[in-house]
């Protein structure tokens, strides 16, 4: 034994806190874990929404695709419709932006209150290129998102609006 | 550490008397199952209030999943009982608990009842614990329709029969509960909740304060 022997207070003091800590965590770990359950559960990434849109009648022009579909939240099923403005870039690939501005969220359209070759946001005036890049001097300080795209029997599929770094 | 931080508030605002005043009592020696074994019919009201607090707790962590609508109180059960992480432990405990936290507080009135010990001057605790009993049996029956499946529907509906023969204001009680007075349904599912979860627990609270007032006041029963 060490010169300071444990106390017969001291040792009970010890057991009682940890067999009771032990319970009390018992108990509320299931809990805990019960109420975290939305913030560890998968996010969904990597899911493509089949659209109406055929990918040979794109065009260099963005053009407005709407599509729907189901949204399982929990126990309430929903259908949902987003839009993507769509186009084909120099280099002929897909470009899919999307309609949220980055000012305050609300939904721009190209060439809308007659600004040409722009996405226009009619809450506060934002301005972006076709390439979705905001224009300096307008309220966005961040380009639109773009959706990542794929192709499947000439139809356009679309994923998740990911954030876009222009130079 | 936990010394250092305890001794800077006490320090401040001198909290040692109010635990001491809660926590160090003596228990006598004829409560203590250390002493007379048999001292473990002593232990129910605490078991009744272990099982009150995994009640509130496990009811409390419910309540983020559950809807007390009738298209969606069903689909949400099911859902965080088996969608969700540890669901089914949770909702277990809120269940299993229910049924344990009356038999638990049975075997305290029976204690109490047989061993004399609701004689003055605790006649005032004996009327308040039955209070509580009342309340606890309101949890019941009130907690038993949220599910919102068959069983709950017609044990209801029964419930709110036996209500409803209450002499001259039998109508009117029976109103009272289900919301309208010829369906179970949407408006009786909302009440249930709020009484289930707002009014009894409040009540309850209260009670058990008053209750557990009342016993250090007086200090426990003496032996046989």
């Amino acid at each position: 034994m060490s010169k300071q022997p444990v106390s017969r207070r001291q040792f009970l003091n010890y057991t009682l806190t940890g067999v009771g800590g032990f319970m009390a965590a018992g108990m509320l770990m299931p809990m805990v874990r019960f109420a975290i359950d939305p913030v560890l559960a998968h996010s969904g990434k990597g899911e493509y929404h089949t659209t109406k849109q055929k990918v040979d009648e794109l065009s260099t022009k963005p053009t407005r695709v709407d599509f729907s579909y189901e949204q399982k939240d929990a126990w309430y099923t929903s259908d949902v419709t987003q839009t993507a403005w769509v186009y084909k870039n120099d280099k002929g690939e897909i470009v899919a932006l999307s309609p949220v501005c980055k000012h305050l969220g609300c939904t721009v359209d190209w060439e809308g209150s007659g600004h040409k070759n722009k996405f226009y946001c009619p809450c506060h005036g934002g301005l972006y290129e076709k390439s979705g890049k905001n224009i300096p001097g307008t309220p966005p300080t961040r380009p639109l998102d773009v959706y990542p795209t794929k192709v499947k029997d000439g139809f356009l599929q679309l994923g998740k609006p990911e954030p876009q770094t222009i130079a | 550490m936990l010394n250092k931080i305890y001794d800077w508030v006490d320090e401040r605002l001198d909290i040692t008397p109010l635990w001491r005043d809660i926590a160090d009592h003596e228990v006598p020696e004829h409560v203590n199952p250390a002493h007379h074994f048999s001292a473990f019919v002593y232990c129910f009201g605490g078991l009744t209030f272990f099982v009150t607090v995994i009640q509130i707790l496990s009811g409390m962590f419910l309540t983020m999943y559950y809807v007390p609508d009738i298209k969606n109180a069903w689909e949400s059960v099911y859902y965080l009982q088996n969608e969700v992480a540890f669901g089914m432990i949770v909702r277990g405990m809120h269940h299993w608990g229910a049924s344990l936290v009356i038999v638990m507080i049975f075997l305290h009135t029976l204690r109490v009842f047989f061993q004399g010990a609701y004689k003055k001057p605790r006649e005032l605790n004996w009327v308040v614990g039955v209070l509580i009993f009342f309340v606890m049996l309101g949890l019941g029956f009130t907690g038993y329709l949220l599910p919102w499946d068959m069983k709950a529907l017609f044990a209801t509906k029964v419930g709110i029969q036996i209500a409803a023969s209450t002499p001259f204001i039998g109508e009117q009680v029976k109103i009272l509960l289900a919301g309208h007075p010829d369906i179970v349904g949407a408006q009786t599912l909302t009440r249930f909740f709020a009484i289930h979860v707002f009014f009894l627990p409040a009540a309850l609270l209260g009670l058990m304060a008053a209750h557990f007032i009342m016993i250090r006041r007086q200090g426990i029963s003496g032996p046989l």
